[in-house]
């Protein structure tokens, strides 16, 4: 039996896409510049499914790669052109919200946005909020370790959820971790969160809940550079203040959310920084004024309080519509997303502003200034010869510096097929030989999302105690299984 | 002369891993002489040990000829108060790190306990409901591999997504992956101010302190036979705010505020010198009165974090442990039965000798088959305390 008559039997004949027009609806995710239309379309209803057709896929020995929303920004959800694409856009159920537990259970498919939707009216939300959260799915974050804005105080993806139930790339139903903590045995859902969908794909997420903050307060403070109002952020920190969140924009970035959502930040900034503190009434007000205070005595011209709810979401439109925003003011752009530790900003804002005037290429900053996690946009226009090459000169010159200054080359995007190649610059052979045993002990095939992630596949050798008839991929040619 | 003549010595009286002596001991100083070390002992089944303050937990290995001890691979390499981070060796003493300048590692743990053998144990105390555990602290980890291979993962910031998080497959591994040598941390600021809430409200009163605006730091519970239940609660921040969040939990649980925990306060019930059984058991947090109950009805000492659900039991003396091995099976299903219900798992972590052949040590482990394959991939002669972990791994 072929693999398309396997999948046939497993699922209803409007869950599976072959017709080639339809196909090229799923040909890349947000990073659309890699495009590789996919042999089949999957979209299965059921945790059951999604096992049924994992399991031809390691049968047939076909790759397959799991799609969420296709918002993801490193290409991990491109497909594979002679693989199976298992979207889960049908499984967007929330199965149950348990405040009591400080639990809910979500399918993969369903919406960031939604399980805080479900949780509010019971006082609690769902912390990582990514500023794709009204459209990326659960299961997109847990393959990426997405974070957001207010990671800073509340951490990532990884720090809120408990339990997964997976597909492995043998096509096996596993329950990893649960709905309590310290599940015995190795982390395999640490391991699994931020893999990127090379170890299986997730059918069911346990997140935790987190009680909404008693008081939220939300400051602007406008400064005539990036370093004052890096050294205001340095200060807060010092202070022993962690927010929940501080955000940073430079001269460039203002000036397309200005064009784009009116956001009427203060005239003539040089940066804004957006700092959000949220908790206890008397421990907020008292943190809000040092706050102020500190942003003061590092120059910063204007401070702006948000009075309710109207004018914070007024304060986070700018930052939240950024990286669109950009568009605005150049036809293309890069988005870059690389870390280094906070107190080496300075020193890293003036050497890609010398990188980029260097190569005649403009950048604007936006970025979770807390964490170190920087968004450059580079801006380039495609129509003038060379000027694309030069903005991919600068951006990767731009991952080159954090790496130099002991910092990231991904801080949430992920590493996908984009930044593969750079993998060999973070990490020594030795160190991805060893994350690649983990892959081998999931994927030993290596079907499960393959060139993704690692710049050169590990062979796994004989799986210990399992043998298969079936030869390998490679030898098998692909396509006629189909 | 090899690593393994200059460096091992013969094993003393008190080179013992949970009742099984060990042939050699060997204290590499630097990650390069463990990765030699290592190296040259292929043929020697290995156990890591730190601060030894656990060893004594979990079932004995199998075999066992050399003891890696951690305590010379000591120190702090770097303290970016900036940054909120540390780079530590792994065998570091915890006490350090939770004392550096105007920061701390907020992981509760013993203070002779090791940095890298709190991060092999997962081991946590009370502040986990607030700052986490050191699956959520720890950024950047090295590891020798069982073949000798030095290894890194994650790095020296917190916000990183680049490749595998293999910090957290190491974090509870109980040294049957490598040796870990060097750990990365997320620091905390020390708080300005901490106040303790303590009173004997029933456990289910726990539920309301979690569900009020109180941003407890951590939540306990102490349940023993014949005693009234205790709660306490732990409030950090600025001195007013800590006051008057600390003021309206003392009126909720009709208890009183004080500067210091109660005795009981992150300390296992059981005796340090003589822990005859002891059970970790972990649950949803709705569950968790129905856990203490069963426990103390079970005739055990229970305590532990009421706010995350993880829970710890024994006997408070040799004399209270049932007589008959048969009857520790018993109270260990009794309770797996119950942390099963409750949603969470109950592991033991020491039981009497006699009794150990007849109990389950881990119960129901989920993934089991996928952490063999992980294992045999790292460890494919299984020289790294085998024996020691879940399901024989
Ligand atoms: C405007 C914009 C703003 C963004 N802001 C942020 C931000 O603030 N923070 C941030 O972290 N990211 C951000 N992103 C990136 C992106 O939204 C996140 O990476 C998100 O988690 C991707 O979710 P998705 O459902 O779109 O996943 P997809 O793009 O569909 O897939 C992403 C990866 O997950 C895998 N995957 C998907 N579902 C599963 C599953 N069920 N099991 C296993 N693997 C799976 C895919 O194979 C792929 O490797 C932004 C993107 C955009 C376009």
């Amino acid at each position: 039996m072929t693999l398309l008559s396997r999948l046939r039997a497993e699922l209803a004949p409007e869950q599976l896409i072959t017709d080639r027009q339809r196909l090229r609806t799923y040909e890349c995710d947000g990073l659309a510049h890699y495009k590789v239309v996919p042999a089949v379309v999957v979209l299965p209803r059921s945790a059951a499914q999604v096992a049924a057709v994992v399991r031809a896929c390691a049968e047939e020995r076909v790759p397959f790669v799991a799609r969420g929303s296709g918002t993801g920004l490193s290409g991990g959800a491109l497909p594979h052109a002679d693989g199976v694409l298992i979207v889960t856009s049908q499984l967007r159920d929330i199965l149950a919200v348990r405040p009591e537990d400080e639990r809910a259970v979500v399918q993969p498919g369903v919406i960031n946005l939604q399980v805080t939707q479900a949780a509010t009216p019971h006082g609690y939300y769902y912390a990582p909020d990514p500023s794709s959260q009204q459209i990326c799915s659960i299961g997109g974050n847990v393959a990426e370790n997405s974070g957001g804005a207010h990671c800073l105080k509340y951490g990532f993806t990884t720090n809120h959820v408990t339990g997964l139930q997976v597909v492995t790339p043998d096509g096996d139903l596993v329950r990893l971790g649960g709905a309590a903590p310290d599940t015995p045995g190795y982390d395999l859902l640490g391991a699994f969160v931020g893999s990127e969908g090379t170890l299986g794909v997730a059918t069911e997420v346990t997140v935790r809940l987190t009680r909404l903050p008693e008081t939220v307060r939300t400051l602007l403070a406008a400064f005539p550079s990036t370093d004052q109002a890096g050294a205001a952020t340095s200060a807060i920190i010092a202070a022993g203040v962690v927010p929940a969140a501080i955000e940073m924009m430079d001269a460039l970035s203002i000036e397309a959310a200005e064009a784009a959502v009116h956001c009427g930040y203060p005239a003539g900034a040089g940066a804004v920084l957006i700092v959000e503190l949220d908790g206890p009434a008397a421990e907020v007000d008292a943190q809000f004024d040092e706050v102020s205070r500190l942003c003061t005595d590092n120059g910063a011209f204007e401070t702006r309080v948000a009075a309710d709810d109207t004018e914070r979401q007024l304060i986070w439109r700018g930052r939240k519509s950024a990286f669109a925003a950009v568009g605005r003011i150049s036809p293309d752009y890069i988005v870059q997303d690389g870390v280094i530790p906070r107190t080496a900003l300075p020193t890293v804002l003036r050497r890609i502003n010398e990188v980029a005037a260097d190569h005649g290429v403009r950048v604007a900053n936006v970025f979770h200034a807390g964490d170190g996690n920087l968004h450059p946009l580079v801006l380039f226009d495609d129509d003038v010869p060379g000027e694309a090459g030069r903005a991919e000169t600068v951006s990767g010159a731009i991952l080159d510096l954090c790496i130099e200054h002991g910092g990231s080359i991904t801080g949430e995007h992920g590493v996908g097929v984009d930044k593969a190649r750079y993998m060999p610059r973070m990490f020594t052979d030795d160190d991805l030989d060893t994350m690649q045993l983990v892959r081998c002990a999931f994927d030993p095939d290596g079907i499960a999302n393959p060139g993704k992630v690692f710049p050169t596949p590990r062979l796994c050798g004989e799986r210990p105690g399992r043998h298969r008839g079936a030869p390998p991929l490679q030898e098998a040619g692909v396509a006629e299984v189909f | 002369m090899s690593v393994l003549d200059d460096l091992a010595v013969e094993a003393g009286d008190g080179d013992v891993i949970a009742g099984v002596p060990a042939r050699l001991v060997a204290a590499p100083a630097t990650t390069e002489e463990a990765a030699a070390l290592i190296a040259a002992s292929r043929d020697l089944t290995v156990v890591v040990r730190g601060g030894g303050t656990k060893v004594q937990q979990g079932p004995p290995p199998r075999r066992l000829d050399l003891i890696i001890d951690t305590r010379r691979l000591a120190g702090v390499v770097e303290h970016a108060a900036g940054d909120l981070i540390t780079v530590v060796k792994a065998g570091t003493p915890m006490a350090e790190l939770h004392d550096l300048p105007g920061q701390q590692l907020a992981l509760d743990a013993p203070p002779a306990a090791t940095a890298g053998g709190t991060v092999a144990a997962n081991a946590s105390g009370p502040r986990r409901l607030r700052y986490g555990t050191a699956r959520d602290l720890l950024i950047g980890i090295t590891v020798v591999r069982p073949d000798g291979r030095i290894t890194k993962s994650g790095g020296k910031v917190v916000k990183n997504v680049a490749g595998y998080d293999l910090g957290k497959l190491y974090t509870g591994s109980q040294g049957t992956l490598g040796l870990i040598t060097e750990c990365v941390f997320r620091l905390h600021p020390v708080p300005l101010f901490a106040a303790f809430v303590r009173s004997n409200a029933p456990p289910t009163h726990a539920a309301n302190i979690l569900a009020g605006q109180f941003a407890a730091s951590a939540l306990e519970v102490s349940a023993a036979p014949g005693a009234a239940p205790e709660l306490a609660v732990l409030l950090e921040g600025t001195e007013a705010g800590v006051r008057a969040r600390a003021a309206t939990v003392a009126r909720l649980l009709d208890g009183e505020v004080t500067g210091a925990p109660p005795p009981w306060w992150d300390t296992p019930p059981w005796p340090a010198d003589s822990p005859s059984l002891a059970l970790k058991l972990t649950c949803t947090l709705a569950a968790v009165p129905a856990l203490v109950r069963a426990a103390v009805e079970a005739g055990l000492t229970i305590r532990g974090s009421a706010g995350t659900g993880v829970l710890y039991a024994g006997v408070p003396s040799p004399a209270a442990t049932p007589g008959q091995p048969g009857q520790v099976a018993d109270v260990v299903n009794l309770l797996r039965a119950a942390a099963t219900a409750a949603g969470g798992h109950a592991v033991v972590l020491i039981a009497p000798p006699a009794a150990r052949d007849g109990i389950d040590m881990w119960g129901p482990v989920p993934g089991l088959d996928l952490m063999r394959r992980v294992k045999d991939r790292f460890d494919p002669d299984h020289r790294f305390a085998p024996g020691r972990f879940v399901g024989g791994i």
